[in-house]
């Protein structure tokens, strides 16, 4: 295969891979929200809920949580989904994500001064503007440094989705690698996953730097 | 001094506590406080360390939830005793009467993220609906008569205690309230910066905002008040001007004074 058909190879599983980063990060980061919101809630049986579904998906490999996402709805309910493998990969990532969210968004908001909630509170702040408002942007600020940390993790886990086949980055090099007895599609997908995440890195310094007038 | 006479002592009651009770598992930390505050009128509350005042203002504040007794400002009642239980009056009536009081707190509890003009015009322009313009000029008008003028644009980690303080006054006052809370608000503040802040409040005072203050500053409070109040374990033990406080038989309040005095 020459050099030119590899990387035009390679280069469609460049964008597979990014597809599969920027739609988890969409769907993740919101969801995560949502569930640190159960993890701290008063009702006692979301909270116990939102812990279980957190500890699941922790505590069990990303690798089979795509496979359960992907094949479930045959096993389960004899349903033979068409064009499902794309949004399996996209939703098993974004759960999966989204539990570690969550936790790193408790953690933050947990560290909040109450200080912050009272003086709301007496300005007259309803629950959705001091949430939004005054502790939210605080939490995020606070979040950021661990938020680039799973980021660049995810840049790498994107690589999983060869166990559903998906022609991403990974699983196209491997290929490519196989046929042409060659260890130069992994080369070339190695420095791509390290350029993309010295990107990611760049970007999230920016953003800190953005929120860095003030302490 | 404001001394009024009793004609006046009826009208323009802004907030009136009745046996007001309130505990934290099994300790009662207030135990029977009764207590009216007229228009204009500056009220200090002194005491040891654990006596409840704090707790006072905070179940004035509706920042604690009382256990029983009866809280009212303007004659509009907030929280009563219905067979032995405190009962709050409806969201939305309590939506209104939060806008009768601000609290200004020992550690400021400024908004970090917000500049100075932002921390001051946030709660007028989205809590109470007023036009961005219109906040903003009331707000520079209360930096202005705060010194604080060329501070519109600083963050509060530029400021100093006392700067942050007085940001803090002039963001309870820019929601306009006809009582204004104050909880030690020197205590956390360097000792050459507490003199900046109780100079705003005595300026406050000349103008007839009713406030009432936790303070330990015994001077301040003797110069300032109308009514000294003097609480211990949960309870008003002694209350009146401050030439009768200062001039107390009761042991405890003289033993108390003394104590700021040496
Ligand atoms: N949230 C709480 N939970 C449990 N106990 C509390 C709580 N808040 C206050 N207390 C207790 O209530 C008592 C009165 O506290 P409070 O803060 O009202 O005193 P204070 O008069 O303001 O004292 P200081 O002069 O030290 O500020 C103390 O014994 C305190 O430990
Ligand atoms: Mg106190």
């Amino acid at each position: 295969m020459s050099v030119a058909t590899m990387l035009m190879q390679l280069g469609k599983g460049m964008i597979s891979t990014a597809e599969i980063f920027f739609l988890t990060l969409l769907f993740s980061l919101p969801l995560g929200l949502l569930v640190s919101f159960g993890r701290m809630s008063k009702n006692g049986l979301v909270r116990g809920i939102s812990k279980f579904y957190i500890s699941i998906m922790r505590g069990t490999p990303l690798m089979l949580q795509l496979l359960v996402v992907y094949f479930a709805p045959y096993y389960l309910f004899g349903l033979n989904l068409r064009g499902y493998r794309f949004p399996a990969i996209i939703l098993a990532f974004s759960i999966n994500y989204a539990a570690y969210f969550a936790e790193i968004y408790r953690g933050g908001i947990e560290s909040m001064a109450v200080g912050q909630y009272e003086a709301a509170k007496v300005l007259g702040y309803n629950k959705v503007q001091t949430f939004f408002k005054i502790i939210l942007p605080q939490v995020i600020k606070r979040i950021l440094p661990s938020i680039t940390n799973e980021t660049i993790t995810l840049v790498k886990d994107t690589s999983l989705a060869f166990v559903l086949a998906q022609a991403e980055m990974f699983t196209m090099a491997k290929q490519i690698a196989a046929k042409d007895t060659s260890m130069m599609p992994l080369m070339v997908a190695g420095l791509f996953y390290y350029v993309f995440n010295l990107l990611v890195a760049f970007v999230m310094e920016r953003i800190e730097k953005s929120m860095s007038y003030y302490r | 001094m404001g001394m009024r006479g009793n004609m006046e002592r009826d009208s323009n009651i802004l907030l009136e506590i009745n046996h007001m009770r309130k505990g934290f598992d099994g300790l009662h930390v207030l135990k029977d406080i009764s207590l009216s505050v007229r228009e204009g009128e500056v009220i200090s509350i002194i005491g040891p360390s654990g006596s409840g005042k704090s707790t006072l203002l905070r179940c004035a504040t509706m920042l604690e939830t009382m256990d029983g007794g009866e809280l009212s400002y303007l004659g509009e009642k907030a929280a009563w005793e219905e067979d032995g239980r405190c009962v709050y009056a409806p969201k939305s009536k309590l939506k209104e009467i939060h806008k009768h009081f601000g609290l200004v707190f020992q550690n400021f509890n400024l908004f970090p993220h917000y500049s100075v003009l932002k921390n001051i015009i946030d709660a007028p322009v989205s809590v109470d609906k007023i036009p961005k313009k219109e906040a903003t000029e009331r707000a520079e008008k209360l930096l202005l008569q705060l010194g604080l003028a060329d501070k519109a644009d600083a963050y509060p980690y530029q400021l100093s205690g006392g700067q942050q303080q007085r940001v803090s006054i002039a963001r309870a006052l820019a929601l306009q309230p006809k009582i204004l809370f104050f909880d030690e608000p020197t205590s956390a503040l360097d000792p050459e910066l507490t003199g900046e802040v109780l100079k705003v409040i005595k300026q406050l005072a000349s103008e007839h905002m009713t406030m009432i203050i936790v303070t330990h500053e015994m001077q301040f409070a003797r110069e300032l008040s109308d009514r000294i109040i003097f609480m211990e374990q949960g309870l008003i033990q002694a209350e009146g001007s401050p030439e009768e406080i200062f001039a107390s038989d009761n042991e405890r309040v003289r033993e108390f004074i003394g104590k700021f005095q040496s």
